[in-house]
């Protein structure tokens, strides 16, 4: 179980993270490491807290349950903070991305943030800046290949490209390549 | 108490007027055609006091009583076969919300090739549905297992769904004897019925049905309906008693016939079970060491008592009257192997299939099953699949 | 909301009931538990309403799915923010664009000052 990397996404209903959950697992895919993404089913309400989460590893992956220790939390939703335990589970020093546009420390500095690693990047902001849209997904996923180290931008950048362009424009598609590269970029922390 | 001449439909149907339920909805079907058709008529005669509903289906049979039920009437419905496969979804929903519904199923095959005579496929495949189920051999069983059925269902321990089963045409449309008790005697041992949470107390208004999703408590609502089941098991033994207290036939979850010494014992559910008890009689006067166990309570299954009865038999045959596609046996001998599992010595169990589709079983063929059993007891080397009783061989 | 049929039933602690604590047949044995479904968790925008362009009209308060446009003396008084959950019918529906849905954030901030 060590070696598997846990990732849990809090979002909600419409923010695309279950999107961003598979296309890190099909990063992993074109890195030839063994992936598993998958959401916490029920009944989908727009606006409702949803869950969904990654598995990463370089072994085959044969547990199929939620993840209850995640080794990294990404928020997609700032609001969710007041309404969701985010760092349920989490040990000391899991990493915990956070869509905000608020002062670092403002949120780094809440009672339940202690002894995590914080970061924040402006996913929403980012997300209306390029793509127009207030889905703050792919700059998330920028953010989290910047923080882990999991894969690199190129990685997250090719797969972002293989999998939008079957459905979406180029101008969409370039749109969210630049999404991408801003949230690893602009991602803060300590 | 009288005595008469009358059918099994026309017994089960006398039971229920007798009970005089507040809602009847009904579809009539083969075999169970008279059941629904003589209430009917009892209630255009004005002979009860009950709202009968006709509808168009009994998917629309079920639900209907489900919506009576938990609006707070004591309601009844009954079928066979192809109805009670159309049922399938509400059966599940009927257990679930815990509504103490009653059904007489007058068992018949499931198509294909259609066929509309006797045999467990119905009733059986509905096992697991969450309904206690009570199989009777004859008419009498049928009508005393009807009038029991309200007790067990409504009692404040168990609050579950009972189907009592007849045979199809082999009981249904023979006409037997059959001991009847007074109206008023049977509304008194049934009593007056007692709802919970009804829909129609609209003072205390309630939800019935909710939605519970991912972390909710259906796992915790699957186990309670579990424990009802446990509960059922005494409930059923109590007021089986009691009714035999009250008329000298005294009920059970299963009749154990000439086991004491038997090295050799058929299990049998149904009206073959009647056959079989003659067969086994004429045998131990021959000498042969053969009994019987007649299978009435299905659900719950009283696996512990069952293999108490049968300890220190050797060979065990169980007669199936449906096959289960693909498994070790038909659902009866699964059942069986599973209780006798833990037996000390453990009894060798074969397994017959017989009477699909309204195929005969005559006593040469139980005599045939049973000659197979004390064979496998006297050391023969026995296969243990499938035996089939009166099949036409390749 | 009305709630003078409501029978008493403490389920506070229901999240750790076992197989015994629950009622027969999963039925919710009393009414308007609704009202204790915190559905303003889902919100991510909210309606902030403009009281100069506002004229009580009531169309947001029959529009709104979730009854949570409160009304008091036939006056639009506020919004029920513990079961509102910014769908934004209600500014989609007001024909003197007198409600604007504002990141909820930006709004509590806003409310606040």
């Amino acid at each position: 179980m060590e070696q598997v990397t846990e990732i849990r996404w809090h979002a909600r209903g419409g923010q695309g993270a279950v999107t961003a959950a598979k296309m890190t697992a099909e990063v992993a895919l074109s890195q030839d490491k063994y992936f598993q993404a998958f959401p916490e089913y029920g009944p989908e309400r727009s606006g409702a807290p949803i869950v969904a989460f990654t598995r990463l590893s370089d072994q085959p992956i044969q547990v199929y349950s939620a993840i209850e220790h995640p080794n990294y939390v990404l928020v997609l939703d700032p609001t969710l903070l007041d309404v969701v335990d985010v760092t349920a589970g989490t040990g000391d020093g899991a990493v915990i991305i956070i869509n905000s546009e608020e002062s670092y420390d403002s949120i780094a500095g809440r009672p339940d943030m202690t002894g995590k690693k914080v970061y924040t990047v402006p996913a929403t902001k980012i997300a209306l800046e390029t793509i127009k849209r207030a889905i703050p997904n792919t700059p998330l996923i920028g953010a989290l290949a910047q923080v882990s180290g999991l894969f690199p931008l190129d990685g997250i950048v090719d797969e972002v490209r293989t999998s939008m362009s079957k459905k979406f424009s180029e101008e969409v598609v370039n749109a969210n390549l630049e999404a991408v590269k801003r949230g690893y970029k602009e991602v803060s922390g300590e | 108490m009288a005595r008469k001449a009358i059918t099994g439909n026309g017994a089960v149907a006398l039971a229920l007027k007798q009970v005089e339920p507040d809602v009847m909805s009904a579809y009539p079907i083969t075999p169970q055609t008279e059941i629904a058709q003589n209430y009917a008529q009892y209630v255009a005669d004005g002979d009860v006091v009950t709202e009968y509903i006709p509808v168009e289906s009994e998917h629309s049979a079920m639900s209907a009583a489900i919506g009576s039920a938990a609006a707070g009437a004591r309601t009844i419905t009954a079928t066979s076969s192809q109805g009670f496969a159309l049922m399938w979804e509400m059966l599940f929903i009927a257990a679930s919300l815990r509504l103490p519904i009653t059904m007489p199923v007058v068992t018949r095959a499931l198509s294909g090739p259609i066929n509309i005579h006797c045999d467990h496929s119905d009733s059986m495949g509905g096992r697991d549905c969450g309904w206690i189920q009570i199989y009777g051999e004859d008419a009498q069983e049928g009508y005393d297992n009807a009038i029991q059925a309200f007790r067990i269902a409504e009692h404040m321990d168990v609050r579950l769904p009972v189907m009592t089963m007849i045979d199809g045409f082999i009981i249904s449309g023979a006409i037997g004897p059959l001991e009847t008790l007074a109206d008023d005697q049977v509304k008194e041992f049934v009593g007056d019925y007692q709802a919970v949470n009804p829909l129609l107390d609209t003072e205390n208004p309630v939800t019935v049905g909710p939605f519970d999703g991912l972390h909710g408590w259906y796992f915790e609502h699957k186990v309670s309906q579990n424990r009802a089941m446990d509960n059922a098991m005494g409930v059923i033994e109590t007021v089986g008693a009691e009714y035999g207290k009250l008329t000298g036939r005294p009920y059970s979850h299963f009749v154990a016939h000439r086991l004491e010494d038997a090295e050799v014992a058929l299990v049998a559910i149904g009206s073959a079970a009647g056959n079989a008890k003659t067969v086994v009689d004429q045998l131990r006067r021959q000498g042969q060491k053969v009994g019987l166990l007649k299978v009435r309570t299905f659900r719950p299954f009283p696996a512990r008592q069952i293999a108490e009865a049968l300890a220190g038999v050797q060979v065990v045959g169980v007669m199936d009257r449906s096959d289960s596609f693909g498994a070790e046996g038909g659902p009866l001998f699964t059942e069986l192997r599973s209780a006798l599992y833990d037996s000390q010595p453990r009894p060798q169990m074969l397994n017959f299939i017989y009477g699909l589709g309204g195929r005969d079983i005559f006593p040469g063929d139980i005599e045939e099953a049973v000659a197979l059993l004390e064979r496998a007891a006297a050391g023969e080397a026995v296969a243990q699949s499938r035996h089939y009783l009166n099949l036409r061989e390749d | 909301m009305s709630k003078t049929s409501r029978k008493k039933w403490d389920y506070h602690d229901i999240a750790q009931w076992g197989p015994g604590r629950h009622e027969l047949g999963a039925t919710i044995p009393v009414s308007g538990t609704a009202d204790d479904y915190d559905t303003g968790g889902w919100r991510s925008e909210r309606p902030l309403r403009d009281r100069e362009k506002c004229n009580d009209c009531m169309i947001c308060f029959f529009a709104c799915p979730d009854s949570s446009v409160i009304v008091e003396d036939g006056k639009m008084a506020t919004i029920d923010l513990k079961h509102c959950k910014g769908c934004g019918i209600c500014a989609q529906v007001c024909p003197r664009d007198a409600i604007e849905l504002k990141n909820e954030i930006i709004a509590r901030k806003l409310e606040e000052e």
